[in-house]
């Protein structure tokens, strides 16, 4: 600031940009979605070329470039690939969730790829890489990520 | 192929809250810097990028902001997303490019006027991930874990990446956390995600950094001694954060061979002098280092023991103090090739290190790395 500024008090604006959006999901996380919805059961699609099967579901083949068409069931079943404690009730936290809150990267049977989501029914200390956790549904499911409870130790 | 250069660099201070400027006055301090440092007036200037985030500033168009204080009016100008690094690659196609001689960069943010969870919150997929509320400390501790289980890394080899680089800013007038700290402080600091404790993170920040980039014909028509950029390259990863190896760090690999190839480089561990990398977290100066080559595979944390990446060791890194000092989000790229240029022309002052011919600056994007932009920078052409 230049000497003509000293002594100024500076002003602060409070501001919010709170502006709702309506995505449409796309073909693909809208079959994910219902099936995850009423069946309880996670899938995801499978590249025709290097056979990798993507969970999340994805339409195209990040590595080959060609159109996913197959769709395979996986297992509510899997390991732990990597995980954190949320010791700090982060901004970005739901308000329905109070810290500590286990978030990790599970891989589950059947999947090539790993998907984020919360682990519960355990102790923080007691969370290790390589261990095998099963989905709890929600009871109530709307078609969204959270229709997976959490993750629990098998 | 034809060279270009930086001839001129200029910085803010980066400080915690710039309470008293707004992004413009910021950029017209870098920019005048940048313009004395170069010995060049803003009619010198042919074009101008500016690098900036709409999510950090809350407004669309947010190079429009610091267009008036970057002299980009009746020029063309044009506005990069993403690490000041990116914008800097943009610039330098640009003078390049037959069109432009000499192109200004610039990169602004204040992390002091939003709220990070949330707006890295939103780099995470909109239908799949992001109500899951993770951010970019979880995701990169979710990183953290997995590279220090794979190499073997202790919480303790994180603890003294925090107590060198914000030792090394004791001598940076420039940096934000100038702290003389100890491995135990680090340790007993707050665990923020595990396993990083606030003092293994960056803190939140407020600068901007501008460069001058100029075709070689340019290069040599104004004071400053010009540093050239010997090699170049930018990869990204994929998207989806489970799709990746997380202990891996696979697009800033393929971004390093690709800069050492154009350098001439063959063999990155001895002939680089100085690096400036980007430490948002302790861990990742570690792993950036083993990633791109310039030293074994899990090995890091032992040469970092040996003292190998203090400002008198082997290999100095962020001699400046790095971003854990200072980590004003998008413009870090540019205050890293600031710092580098500077070495090369031996004007670093307190953190000058010894020898400094060829420098390697990297730069990056998204949760953990993303994607990367390494330069490689050399006194000579």
């Amino acid at each position: 600031m230049s000497d003509q500024f000293q002594g100024i008090e500076p002003m602060v604006y409070k501001s919010k940009i709170n502006v709702p959006y309506s995505w449409w999901a796309g073909d693909t996380a809208s079959k994910f979605y219902t099936t995850l919805r009423d069946e309880k059961k996670i899938t995801g699609t499978k590249c025709a070329a290097c056979k990798k099967v993507f969970l999340p579901p994805r339409k195209v083949c990040p590595s080959c470039f060609t159109e996913n068409k197959e769709w395979v069931n996986i297992s509510d079943e899997g390991t732990v690939i990597t995980f954190t404690v949320a010791r700090r009730q982060f901004a970005a936290i739901p308000s329905d969730k109070k810290v500590p809150v286990i978030c990790g990267m599970i891989k589950l049977d059947g999947a090539d790829t790993a998907m984020l989501h919360y682990l519960e029914e355990i102790k923080p200390e007691n969370v290790t890489i390589g261990m095998r956790v099963k989905a709890v549904f929600s009871e109530e499911r709307k078609g969204t990520i959270r229709d997976i409870s959490y993750f629990k130790p098998v | 192929m034809d060279r270009a250069a930086i001839i001129g660099v200029g910085t803010t201070k980066i400080e915690k809250s710039k309470i008293g400027e707004t992004f413009a006055d910021m950029a017209w301090e870098a920019v005048n810097n940048a313009l004395n440092d170069a010995g060049m007036t803003i009619d010198d200037i042919d074009n101008v990028v500016t690098t900036s985030s709409d999510f950090w500033d809350g407004r669309t168009i947010s190079c429009m902001a610091v267009g008036d204080a970057s002299g980009a009016a009746h020029k063309n100008v044009s506005c990069v997303e993403g690490d000041g690094t990116y914008g800097a690659f943009y610039g330098m196609t640009r003078s390049l490019s037959g069109s432009y001689k000499t192109t200004l960069v610039t990169g602004h943010s204040k992390g002091s006027q939003s709220v990070s969870s949330l707006i890295t919150n939103s780099a995470f997929d909109p239908i799949y991930e992001r109500a899951l509320g993770m951010d970019m400390v979880t995701a990169c501790a979710m990183q953290a874990s997995s590279y220090m289980r794979r190499t073997k890394t202790t919480p303790e080899h994180l603890a003294m990446v925090s107590v060198k680089n914000h030792g090394n800013a004791l001598k940076n007038p420039l940096a934000q956390l100038p702290l003389k700290i100890t491995v135990k402080d680090v340790l007993e600091s707050e665990m923020i995600a595990d396993p990083l404790h606030k003092l293994d993170c960056s803190p939140v920040s407020d600068g901007c950094a501008a460069v001058i980039i100029a075709h070689e014909s340019a290069a040599k028509k104004f004071k400053q001694k010009p540093v050239w950029i010997k090699g170049v390259s930018f990869c990204a990863d994929s998207f989806f954060f489970g799709d990746r190896d997380l202990s891996r760090a696979k697009a800033l690999t393929e971004a390093a061979k690709k800069a050492y190839a154009m350098a001439g480089i063959k063999n990155p561990k001895k002939e680089i002098d100085v690096a400036e990398l980007y430490d948002a977290f302790t861990y990742q100066e570690l792993m950036w280092l083993e990633e791109m080559g310039l030293v074994d595979d899990s090995m890091a944390g032992k040469l970092l023991e040996k003292g190998d990446f203090n400002i008198d060791g082997r290999l100095p890194v962020n001699a400046s103090g790095g971003l854990l000092s200072g980590h004003p989000v998008i413009a870090a790229g540019l205050y890293s090739m600031a710092a580098v240029v500077r070495q090369i022309r031996g004007d670093a002052g307190g953190f000058q290190v010894k020898k400094a011919k060829t420098g390697l600056v990297q730069g990056l994007n998204g949760l953990g790395g993303q994607s990367h932009c390494v330069f490689i920078l050399d006194k000579d052409k």
